[in-house]
C-alpha cells in the first residue's frame, strides 16, 4: 500500500509553488513513498504525555529595546532586485486579495 | 605549487616570528586552490583581491604592534552558505545565482575582529541538504585523499581545502552531521559546538532548530583556537546562547585520566556498519583507555529513531525557510511569467534542484493539513524523548564515542540515485543535533587507504571536555598529521 | 434592513489589526515610518534576505499586554510565535510570523453603548461584548498597482512590512452593522486611552475584517459565515455588513444556501466580491518558528503593567460622577474619548465648578466643535481659558447668552476670553441707573402686565424680563433685572 499518492505530491508541489514535470512527479512519488514508509518507524514510539521538542537547548526569550537602527541604504536593499521601478521591487500584476 | 600549508598554531608561530608575512600565506593559499581545485573543486569562489589586499593590512597592523586577534592575517575560507557585505553568496543553488550580500554575517564580523583573511566560499550540497555535496548546482567536490571519492557533506568543499592544506582553517554548518561527517571523510578535525554556540545571522537556514557553524581544522588544538573567536552571544540570533565562552585552549591538559567515555551500546551493532570502522574506533577508545580514561556501556535507547525523527523536523523547517526564494527581491527569476503563480511555480522549478524540491516536498506535506500531529509533532515529541536519552546517558559519562559515519567516503555517484540510502548515512551525526550536545569527529585511522572518523559527543555547552580528549588523542596517535599523498 | 432582521438575526464577529506604535518593527530594527519612499525604511530582516534572523521588540510586547489587561483579558505568561505560509509579493519571508495555539492574551471583554433604538428605552442601552483573543504579529508590505508606479505589474514596497500588529478577535455576538461600528469606537478609543496605538484608519492603523452569518430568530445554530476583509472606515464596516446582512437574506428567502468564502469589500463601488472561497482556501501550515523561542513574560511584568495603567473610560466614568457629580449620561459622553474628558478635567478644576464645565462642554463646546467638524483635539481653545469665560459668567460680568456668542470663535481662533470681551464690550450692564430706566420703560410699555403681575401672576415677570434684556442687548444680568423690576412693581 502506497503512502503517498501522486494527486498529494502535486497538490503538495503547488502548496510550495513547484512544478514537477510528469516524470519528475513520478520519480518524487515513489521517492516521498519510500521515505514515509521509512520515517513510519516513529508511529512504534509511544509518545503519550511527551512534550514536543522545538529547540533541545533551554534558551531565554531575547527581547530587544525598541531602538530603531539604520535602515538599509536604499541602493543595497533593492540592488539584488531582478526586475525593479524606482527604489520598488515590480512583480506581474498583483490581483488584490489573491494569495498567488 | 608550493607546500601544503601548515597547522593554524604553526601558522600563527609563524606569522609571529615574522618567518612570513600574511601577503605571503595568502599567496601560498590562492596559489594551491588555483592549482588544485581543478580536481578537487573545494571552492565556488576565490576572493583574491580582496584577500591579498586584507592581508596587506594585516602585515602593516603587525608591523605596527597591533594584532587584532587569534586569527590575525590568517587566511580563511568560509562553506558559501555564510553571507559578506559585497560578496556573493549561493548556497550552491542556481536560486541565488547573481546575489550579493549588502550584509555580514556576524562569523564574518567576529574573524574580521580576529583579524583572519577571508579567501574565498566553499562548495556544498545545494542549501546543505546532502552528504556528498553530490548536490551542488555548480558540480561535486572531490576527496583530496581519492578524487572518485566524495568529502563528504554538505560541508565538502571546506573539507577537502583543509585536508588539501589549502587553508588552515575553513567554517562549516552542521545540521545533521554536515560538519562531522566531511571531516571523518577527509581526515581532519570537525566540530559542531552546542546549539546556539555560534550565531546563525548570517548563515543561511535550512532548518533554524539544527543549524550550527563549526570549524574545520589539522588539531584539537587549532579547533579549540577557532571556537574561542567564533563563540558567544549574539543579540541578533534570538537562538543565541547568552552563556559565557570558556578559553577552550586552555583545557587541553592531555589529562585524561579518571574520564569516562561512554559506549552507547546501540551503536556498536555490527549490521549496518563496515567492521574496519567499528575496529579503528573500538582501538582508539582502548588508547584513551591506556591514556588513563574509564570506559562503560551506556543506552541511548531512541537511536534508531534518530533519522526518521530528523528527516521529518529538518525538511519541514527547510519548505518554510526556503519559501523566500521567489524571485522577488533577489536571486533567479523566471523568464516571460504571464503571472504570480507562473513567476514563482518557474522560478522555483528552474532554480532549486531535486534533493532541495524532494525536502521541500516532503516539509509541506508534513506541515500540511490532516498530517502535522502525525509527522511533524510526533518528530518533535520523539525528539523529547532522544535529548533525554543523552541527559541520562551524559549524568554517567563524560563524553560518548561512537564512529562518525558507518563506513569510509564513497564514491561519487555510488547512492545518488537512493535519497533514502544517502540519508542513512548519517545515523551516527544527526542524533547530536536533535539533542543540541557539541560533536567532534577527529581521524582515528584508516581502511582503503580512506580516513577513519571517531566521533566524541559531550554535554551541552562542554565543547572544551570533548576538545581535551580530542587533544590528547592527538597526543598519542598520529593520524591528524597524515596528509593525502594526491595533494603533498 | 430592519425588515431583514426581523426574519433573521445577524451575527457578527470582528478581526481587527492595530498597528502598536513602536519606533522600530516587531523583529527588526528598521524604523516604523509612514509615507517614506518605497524600501527607504527596511533592513535585511525586511527583505527577508538569506540569513537574516528575528528578535523580539519589548516594547510591542509591553503594548500587547497593555491592550490585553485594558480589554480584561488574561495575559498569558507564555505565548508562542508561530508561522503562517503562503506565497504572497508583499511577504517577504513567504510566512507571516503570527500566534496561533498560544496567543498572548485570551478571554476579554470591552462594554459598548448601543445605538439608541427609537421608542427605546430612555437613557443608553451597554452590552458586553466579549475578546475571544490578541494575538500579536507583523504586517505585510505593500503592493502599488498605479499603472503610473507599476505599468502592467505591480510594485512591492516593504516600508510597511514588518510593523507590529495586534489582532484583536470578537466573540460573534453582534447584532447589527450599528452594533459592530459602536464596538470598533469603544475599541480604538480603549486603545487611545492606553496609548498603545494612534488607531489612524486613514493610516492603516486601525483594520477590520467582519465575520457575517445569519439564522432565523430564535434558531440557536449558526448559519455559514462569510468573511469580508479591508475595512479601514467605519463608514465601510457599516455600508459592507449591511451589504452582506442583506445579501444573505436574499439568498436565504430564496431558497439558496450562503457559501462560506472570503470577501473583499470595494468603497469604490460599495460592493463586495468573492476574493476566495472554502474549497481553494489556502493551508497555511503553521508551525511553531523555529527562529523564536516562546514568549514567557514574568508575572511581576505584567503587574508592573498593570500598575502603570492609565486610568479606562468605564473607571473614569464611575469618578467622574462620584468625584464631580455627573450623571452617568454626562459622565459617559465626556469620557468618549481620552482627549475629551482630559479637556473638562482641566476646565473644572481651573474654574472649580464641574457641572457648569459639563454643561458647557458637552452643549455649546461639542456643539461648534460640529459646526466647524474638528475634533477636540485640534481645538485652539485652552481648557483653562474656557474656565475663564465661565468664570466671567459667574461673577455677572458677562452673561450667559454673550458667553454663548463667544464661544464658537474661541473654539476655532482660541485667545484670552476677558480681552475678547473687553474688544466686543460685551462686559454686563454693572450700572443699575441703566436697568432701571430700561424697567420703568417695559412697565409703562405693558400695564397691564404689570397690573396682572400684581394680581399675583408671578410667571408674568418673566415676559417683562425679556423685554428689559432686549433694551439692553442682553448684556445685564437677568438676575440683577429681575430683582429691580420686582422691586418697582410692588413699588
Ligand atoms: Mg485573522
Ligand atoms: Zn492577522
Amino acid at each position: 500500500m502506497s503512502r503517498i499518492t501522486r494527486q498529494e505530491v502535486e497538490r503538495v508541489a503547488a502548496l510550495a509553488r513547484l512544478e514537477l514535470a510528469p516524470d519528475e512527479a513520478e520519480r518524487m512519488t515513489s521517492q516521498l513513498d519510500a521515505i514515509l514508509d521509512y520515517v513510519a518507524l516513529l508511529s512504534e514510539v509511544d509518545t503519550t504525555g511527551i512534550a514536543p521538542t522545538s529547540h533541545a537547548v533551554p534558551l531565554r526569550t531575547p527581547l530587544r529595546d525598541d531602538r530603531p537602527g539604520p535602515p538599509l541604504d536604499p541602493d543595497d536593499a533593492v540592488r539584488n532586485a531582478p526586475e525593479r521601478e524606482g527604489s520598488a521591487f515590480l512583480v506581474p500584476k498583483v490581483i488584490e486579495g489573491e494569495e498567488s | 605549487m608550493g607546500p601544503p600549508l601548515g597547522t593554524l598554531a604553526g601558522l600563527r608561530a609563524d606569522l609571529d616570528a615574522k618567518r612570513v608575512s600574511s601577503r605571503e600565506l595568502v599567496d601560498a593559499c590562492l596559489a594551491r586552490a588555483e592549482a588544485l581545485d581543478r580536481k578537487l573543486h573545494a571552492f565556488l569562489g576565490l576572493r583574491a583581491e580582496r584577500a591579498r589586499a586584507e592581508a596587506a593590512e594585516s602585515d602593516a597592523r603587525r608591523a605596527r604592534g597591533e594584532v587584532r586577534g587569534a586569527l590575525e592575517g590568517i587566511p580563511v575560507a568560509l562553506k558559501d552558505n555564510m553571507v559578506q557585505r559585497g560578496e556573493p553568496t549561493t548556497c550552491a543553488s542556481r536560486i541565488l545565482e547573481g546575489f550579493v550580500s549588502p550584509y555580514d554575517a556576524t562569523i564574518v564580523r567576529r574573524l574580521q575582529a580576529a583579524g583572519a583573511v577571508i579567501v574565498g566560499r566553499t562548495n556544498l550540497d545545494e542549501f546543505a541538504m546532502g552528504s556528498s555535496t553530490e548536490n551542488s548546482a555548480y558540480g561535486p567536490s572531490r576527496n583530496p585523499w581519492d578524487v572518485s571519492r566524495t568529502p563528504g557533506g554538505s560541508s565538502g568543499g571546506s573539507a577537502a581545502a583543509v585536508a588539501a592544506g589549502i587553508v588552515p582553517l575553513a567554517l562549516g554548518s552542521d545540521t545533521g552531521g554536515s560538519i562531522r561527517q566531511p571531516a571523518a571523510c577527509t581526515g581532519i578535525v570537525g566540530m559542531k559546538p552546542t546549539y546556539g554556540r555560534v550565531s546563525r545571522y548570517g548563515l543561511v537556514a535550512f532548518a533554524s532548530s539544527l543549524d550550527q557553524i563549526g570549524p574545520f581544522t589539522r588539531s584539537a588544538a587549532d579547533c579549540a583556537t577557532a571556537l574561542e573567536v567564533l563563540c558567544g552571544h549574539d543579540p541578533f540570533d534570538s537562538t543565541s546562547l547568552p552563556e559565557p565562552v570558556p578559553r577552550f585552549s586552555e583545557a587541553l591538559t592531555g589529562d585524561v585520566s579518571g574520564l569516562v567515555i561512554g559506549l552507547p551500546k546501540e551503536y556498536f551493532v555490527e549490521e549496518g556498519v563496515d567492521p574496519a570502522v567499528l575496529a579503528a574506533v573500538r582501538a582508539a577508545v582502548a588508547e584513551l583507555e591506556k591514556a588513563g580514561a574509564k570506559t562503560r556501556e551506556v543506552s541511548l535507547p531512541h537511536t534508531k529513531y534518530g533519522i526518521a525523527c530528523y528527516y521529518l523536523i529538518a525538511p519541514a523547517e527547510a519548505s518554510s525557510n526556503l519559501a523566500r526564494y521567489d524571485g522577488v527581491r533577489y536571486g533567479l527569476r523566471a523568464k516571460d511569467a504571464e503571472n504570480l503563480t507562473e513567476l514563482y511555480c518557474r522560478t522555483r522549478s528552474q532554480g532549486f534542484g531535486a534533493e532541495v524540491k524532494r525536502r521541500i516536498l516532503l516539509g509541506t506535506y508534513v506541515l500540511s493539513a490532516g498530517y502535522y500531529d502525525a509527522y511533524y509533532r510526533k518528530a518533535q515529541q520523539v525528539r523529547t524523548l532522544v535529548r533525554r536519552d543523552f541527559e541520562g546517558a551524559l549524568a554517567g559519562c563524560d563524553v560518548i564515542a561512537t564512529p562518525t559515519m558507518p563506513e569510509v567516503a564513497f564514491r561519487i555517484g555510488e547512492k545518488s540515485g537512493d535519497p533514502l540510502r544517502m540519508y542513512l548515512n548519517d545515523v551516527y551525526t544527526v542524533s547530536a543535533n536533535l539533542a543540541g550536545v557539541p560533536g567532534i569527529s577527529i581521524p582515528c585511522g584508516f581502511h582503503e587507504g580512506m580516513p577513519i572518523g571517531l566521533q566524541l559527543l559531550g554535554r551541552i555547552l562542554d565543547e572544551a571536555t570533548l576538545l581535551r580528549v580530542a587533544d590528547a588523542y592527538e597526543r598519542c596517535t598520529d593520524w591528524h598529521s597524515r596528509r593525502p599523498p594526491e595533494t603533498a | 434592513m430592519s425588515r431583514v432582521l426581523e426574519k433573521y438575526e445577524a451575527v457578527i464577529g470582528l478581526e481587527v489589526h492595530v498597528h502598536l506604535k513602536t519606533a522600530s518593527k516587531l523583529f527588526s530594527n528598521a524604523p516604523v515610518v509612514y509615507g517614506a519612499e518605497p524600501n527607504h525604511a527596511v533592513t535585511p530582516v525586511c527583505l527577508a534576505l538569506p540569513g537574516s534572523l528575528p528578535v523580539l521588540n519589548a516594547k510591542a510586547v509591553e503594548f500587547a499586554i497593555r491592550a490585553g489587561l485594558a480589554t480584561h483579558c488574561k495575559v498569558h505568561p507564555q505565548s508562542v510565535f508561530a508561522r503562517k505560509n503562503y506565497f504572497y509579493p508583499d511577504l517577504p519571508k513567504g510566512y507571516q510570523i503570527s500566534q496561533y495555539e498560544e496567543p498572548i492574551c485570551t478571554e476579554g471583554w470591552i462594554e459598548i453603548e448601543l445605538p439608541a433604538e427609537k421608542g427605546g428605552a430612555e437613557g443608553p442601552q451597554t452590552k458586553r461584548v466579549g475578546i475571544t483573543r490578541i494575538h500579536m504579529e507583523e504586517d505585510a508590505g505593500k503592493s502599488i498597482h498605479d499603472e503610473v508606479v507599476a505599468g502592467t505589474g505591480s510594485a512591492v514596497d516593504l516600508n510597511r512590512a514588518g510593523v507590529p500588529l495586534l489582532e484583536i478577535v470578537s466573540e460573534p455576538v453582534l447584532r447589527s452593522a450599528a452594533e459592530a461600528s459602536a464596538y470598533l469606537r469603544a475599541l480604538r478609543s480603549i486603545l487611545r486611552y492606553v496609548d498603545v496605538s494612534e488607531a489612524d484608519m486613514e493610516k492603516g492603523q486601525f483594520r477590520c475584517d467582519a465575520n457575517v452569518s445569519l439564522r432565523r430568530r430564535g434558531e440557536s445554530k449558526l448559519g455559514t459565515r462569510t468573511e469580508t476583509k479591508n475595512l479601514n472606515s467605519f463608514r465601510f464596516v457599516e455600508a459592507a455588513i449591511g451589504i452582506e446582512i442583506e445579501r444573505q437574506a436574499k439568498l436565504l428567502d430564496a431558497g439558496g444556501r450562503v457559501i462560506q468564502a472570503t470577501l473583499l469589500y470595494d468603497p469604490a463601488t460599495n460592493k463586495t466580491r468573492v476574493m476566495r472561497t472554502k474549497e481553494n482556501a489556502d493551508d497555511y501550515r503553521y508551525f511553531p518558528d523555529p527562529d523564536l523561542v516562546p514568549l514567557v513574560i514574568d508575572p511581576a511584568e505584567i503587574e508592573r503593567v498593570r500598575r502603570e495603567l492609565p486610568e479606562l473610560p468605564d473607571r473614569k466614568r464611575a469618578r467622574f460622577q462620584a468625584e464631580h457629580g455627573l450623571s452617568e449620561y454626562d459622565a459617559r459622553l465626556l469620557t468618549g474619548s481620552r482627549a475629551l474628558a482630559d479637556f473638562f478635567e482641566r476646565a473644572a478644576k481651573a474654574l472649580g465648578n464641574a457641572k457648569t464645565v459639563a454643561n458647557w462642554v458637552l452643549r455649546d463646546v461639542l456643539q461648534a466643535l460640529k459646526e466647524r467638524e474638528l475634533e477636540i483635539e485640534q481645538t485652539k481653545l485652552e481648557p483653562e481659558a474656557l474656565a475663564a469665560l465661565l468664570a466671567l459668567v459667574e461673577s455677572g460680568r458677562v452673561t450667559a447668552k454673550s458667553a454663548r456668542d463667544l464661544l464658537p470663535e474661541l473654539v476655532e481662533r482660541g485667545g484670552d476670553p476677558a480681552a475678547l470681551v473687553r474688544a466686543r464690550g460685551l462686559e454686563a450692564v454693572s450700572d443699575t441707573g441703566v436697568i432701571e430706566a430700561a424697567a420703568d420703560e417695559a412697565i409703562a410699555a405693558s400695564p397691564e402686565m404689570a397690573a396682572r403681575y400684581r394680581a399675583g401672576e408671578e410667571k408674568i415677570l418673566n415676559a417683562l424680563i425679556g423685554q428689559v434684556m432686549k433694551k439692553t442687548a442682553g448684556k445685564a444680568s437677568p438676575a440683577a433685572v429681575k430683582e429691580i423690576l420686582a422691586r418697582k412693581l410692588r413699588g
